[in-house]
């Protein structure tokens, strides 16, 4: 691969973390930082997570630690042996960065902690990612990805009424975001870090990480005194008596899938021409008749009735069904209406919009045999790209080049290593 | 006080909505000094959005603006004006950053794209963010969050397998793009104490959203395996899901990780006759069965208060956790220790909640200490004292409404 210049080249880090963290190393090394991962020797419990290649469960083949893993090279390290401890101590001279997702206080009892760590290099940053943070009362409490969510408010404002709920299914969605915030706060103390000469502890919390993807929810519990709630398909306006609850669709059935269609207007100018867009769209077609020429200025969500809004939603209905998501989009972009097709993966990946961005990028996996696609750049930056720069590691792939090649151990003494189960 | 870490960091923004002003937020709490430009004519489509203060649908009232540019000044501008272009330009040689998240093509429109920006000021970091793009077909997509939510797929897998897919409230790909951009603005600082060169960087808040789907979209295309929806169901775990509580629409989390948990669950639980069935003591057997496990659990939790039922699992070193509200969180006694919380005194809006980043930085800690603007109310200081207008200038700019006032503003808002 052709070497290109990065954002991060010259930040070493090194990666302790399991599922909770591991996109933070991820995100630095696409980034360009050179990401060493360790783990345990015979491989992180994290390869055990699907789904895997070709579904077969084997800690070579997990699909979520390819994601999760790229740009990195791996190693095997026991932490927990004193000889393994050593070792970790003389890579974490070489490092700019530690990133680590243990329960508080796990590294200070091994005596690898923040501080410890400090005094083997003064400038060194430690990430901590954990559940809720380092301190405070839930700080040793347990939290899966749902936990997370849950906890930090996100379960709530999802789901339809009248069920429980839920966490978006495209797991892990709460580990990302602890993960990402880890990965921006150790570029902060990086930051710090190049132009001072001064090291940090960043502690990082899934809960607050989950708080700040809520929107406007937080203010509206504090200014209005409202919940907010997921409300599946429909869209809910509280009204003064006797007009009370209104609900209208959102979510429409089309050809093939489904379609979040908003339409209204109001006061709100964009969404009245929009709706007056797609109306007029249907009316071409022969359908949405009883709404030719409708004002949707005039859809006064103060003064409309649930019978006008169930018939809006009908007629509007009639006509999405007959559409398939590609020609919605299609019709949405030429003609400028606020809707949009509920994508699956499929249709992400076959997006020609995406296709033209060459977003989608082709990683080789050699042991495999083939190129896998994976999701390609977060922000695009021609003269420093995000990149790929190699697939996830296997287990202890990189022993060699950095037990030997870095620290100067002989094969032989990794071999003992080995036998004594540090490496 | 202790240096912050982007002391004479200089930040032009020109972003509106949500993703584009975290960015400067986040520089702006850390010690830069960020100029938010807005006009009076065309609002900030968060200033029309609520909540307003008293729900009273004004332009300095919406407390979901605020949320996104503490600590910044706000100057007034009407862009659209000739003479903006002189302000622009001082802005422009003043800064170390340029960010908009206007819709593809404005800024150049303006004569404020990345190239006319580095005429300017050759140094300058210039990044655009916006929903799909600066370029491909689709590029002039009209929507909001919502709208991208089900583009990005987010909708089609958030609900229940025998439903349809739902709305997402958030705008979700807003909670994701910004954090990347931050992460590349400060690689291109990094990279032009080293140089000497600025940079363009573009983002569609799309595919930065699209990376939180990076399992799923390889088990698409390796084994076309398509995700649907799951509910709260987990490909490994069992039980694992939200069950009801006592109270009104209260909800608890838990999650059981392996055999050993749920033996301590069943402990927890008392025990109860159902919990002997050998058909519950492997996950392989709770998962053939989860609709009858799931509908046991939450018999158990039914009687209790969600707070009841966290304090006894996690005692028991079960994961479990509330089914938090907003109101739930503003309490939360956990990020009352974190300080997550800021309370600043918004001239208009009065006390309110700002909610600080995520990680804790232990030397150079966020300080988060100015609310947010109104609309044009740094315009004195900084037109003055950064930009360096005479009073003459500024008098003779405002009457010509290069600098907007109250008056060119709408009096009440759209509410969207």
């Amino acid at each position: 691969m052709e070497k290109k210049e990065t954002l991060l080249g010259g930040c070493r880090v090194l990666d302790l973390t399991n599922e909770l963290g591991l996109l933070a190393g991820k995100v630095l090394g696409d980034f360009g930082a050179d990401v060493i991962k360790i783990e345990k020797p015979g491989g992180d419990p994290s390869r055990n997570i699907g789904p895997f290649y070709k579904d077969i469960p084997d800690p070579e083949k997990s699909l979520f630690w390819f994601a999760t893993n790229t740009s990195k090279r791996g190693i095997t390290l026991n932490i927990e042996n004193h000889e393994g401890r050593e070792l970790f101590r003389r890579l974490v001279k070489t490092a700019d960065i530690v990133l680590e997702s243990f329960e508080p206080g796990y590294l200070n009892n091994l005596g690898i902690g923040y501080s410890d760590l400090k005094a083997v290099k003064p400038e060194i940053i430690m990430t901590s990612i954990t559940p809720f943070g380092q301190t405070g009362p839930y700080a040793h409490y347990r939290a899966t990805d749902l936990i997370g969510a849950a906890m930090g408010g996100m379960v709530r404002i999802l789901g339809e009424l009248g069920r429980p709920p839920v966490r978006m299914s495209c797991d892990p969605q709460a580990y990302f975001h602890a993960a990402l915030h880890g990965a921006l706060g150790s570029v902060m103390a990086y930051y710090h870090q190049q132009l001072t000469g001064e090291g940090q502890h960043v502690d990082v919390s899934m809960q607050d990480s989950v708080e700040l993807t809520l929107m406007n929810a937080l203010e509206i519990a504090e200014l209005m005194k409202v919940n907010v709630i997921g409300t599946g398909q429909v869209s809910i306006s509280v009204r003064p008596p006797p007009l009370g609850i209104l609900m209208g669709r959102v979510v429409f059935p089309c050809k093939d899938g489904y379609a979040i269609v908003t339409v209204g207007g109001g006061a709100f100018v964009g969404m009245a021409k929009s709706s007056a867009i797609l109306v007029r769209w249907a009316n071409e077609e022969g359908m949405c008749l009883e709404f030719k020429d409708f004002d949707f200025s005039q859809w006064d969500m103060s003064k409309i009735t649930q019978d006008e809004t169930d018939r809006k939603d009908r007629t509007i209905g009639e006509f999405i069904k007959t559409k398939t998501k590609a020609e919605l989009m299609e019709g949405a972009v030429q003609r400028g209406i606020m809707l949009a097709p509920c994508n699956t993966i499929d249709d992400l990946i076959n997006s020609p919009h995406l296709h033209e961005r060459n977003y989608w990028e082709a990683v080789e996996h050699p042991e495999l045999g083939e190129s896998i696609t994976y999701h390609g750049a977060p922000i695009k930056i021609s003269d420093a790209p995000w990149r790929i720069s190699r697939r996830a590691p296997l287990i202890g792939e990189h022993n060699r080049e950095i037990f030997e090649s870095e620290l100067g151990l002989s094969l032989e003494q990794m071999g003992v290593l080995k036998a004594n189960g540090v490496i | 006080m202790t240096k912050q870490i982007f002391e004479g960091l200089r930040v032009a923004d020109f972003c509106w909505a949500a993703a584009g002003p975290q960015v400067g937020r986040e520089l702006a709490e850390h010690g830069a000094t960020v100029i938010r430009v807005e006009s009076h004519r065309r609002l900030d489509i968060l200033r029309s959005s609520p909540p307003f203060k008293d729900s009273i649908p004004t332009f300095n009232r919406s407390a979901f603006f605020t949320q996104y540019n503490a600590n910044k000044y706000g100057i007034s501008l009407d862009l659209g004006n000739p003479r903006a272009r002189e302000v622009t330009r001082r802005l422009i040689s003043w800064a170390d950053i340029v960010g908009e998240s206007m819709g593809p093509g404005a800024m150049a429109k303006l004569g404020l794209d990345y190239e006319s920006c580095r005429k300017i000021n050759p140094q300058i970091i210039y990044f655009s963010t916006c929903m799909l793009g600066q370029y491909g077909p689709h590029r002039d997509f009209r929507g909001v969050g919502t709208h991208v939510n089900a583009l990005g797929g987010f909708c089609a897998v958030t609900g229940w397998p025998d439903s349809e897919p739902t709305q997402i409230f958030t705008a979700y790909s807003d909670y994701i793009s910004p954090w990347y951009t931050l992460i590349a603005v400060m690689g291109a600082l990094l990279r032009r104490r080293k140089t000497g060169v600025g940079m363009y960087m573009e983002q569609s808040q799309l595919e930065a959203a699209v990376s939180f789907l990076g399992p799923h979209v390889l088990d698409y295309a390796v084994n076309h395996n398509l995700l649907n929806r799951r509910g709260n169901r987990d490909r490994y775990m069992s039980p694992h899901g939200v069950y009801p509580c006592r109270g009104s629409d209260r909800w608890v989390a838990l999650a059981v990780t392996s055999d050993e948990d749920w033996q301590r669950l069943c402990h927890v639980m008392g025990n109860p006759e159902w919990t002997k069935d050998p058909r519950y003591d492997s996950v392989v057997g709770r998962k053939e069965n989860e609709d009858e496990v799931d509908r046991l659990i939450g018999d158990w939790t039914k009687d209790f208060l969600p707070e009841q039922v966290l304090a006894m699992l996690q005692g028991a070193g079960i994961a479990a956790g509330v089914v938090q509200t907003g109101d739930d969180l503003l309490g939360d006694p956990q990020l009352k220790h974190r300080e997550h919380y800021h309370a600043l005194n918004h001239p208009v809006i009065g006390s309110h909640s700002y909610h600080a980043p995520a990680y804790r930085l232990s030397q150079t800690p966020c300080v988060i200490d100015k609310p947010a603007p109104c609309v044009g109310e740094h315009n004195q200081y900084v037109y003055k004292d950064i930009l360096g207008f005479s009073d003459d200038e500024i008098a003779d700019m405002l009457v010509n409404g290069v600098i907007t006032t109250d008056a060119d503003a709408p009096t009440t808002v759209t509410v969207s």
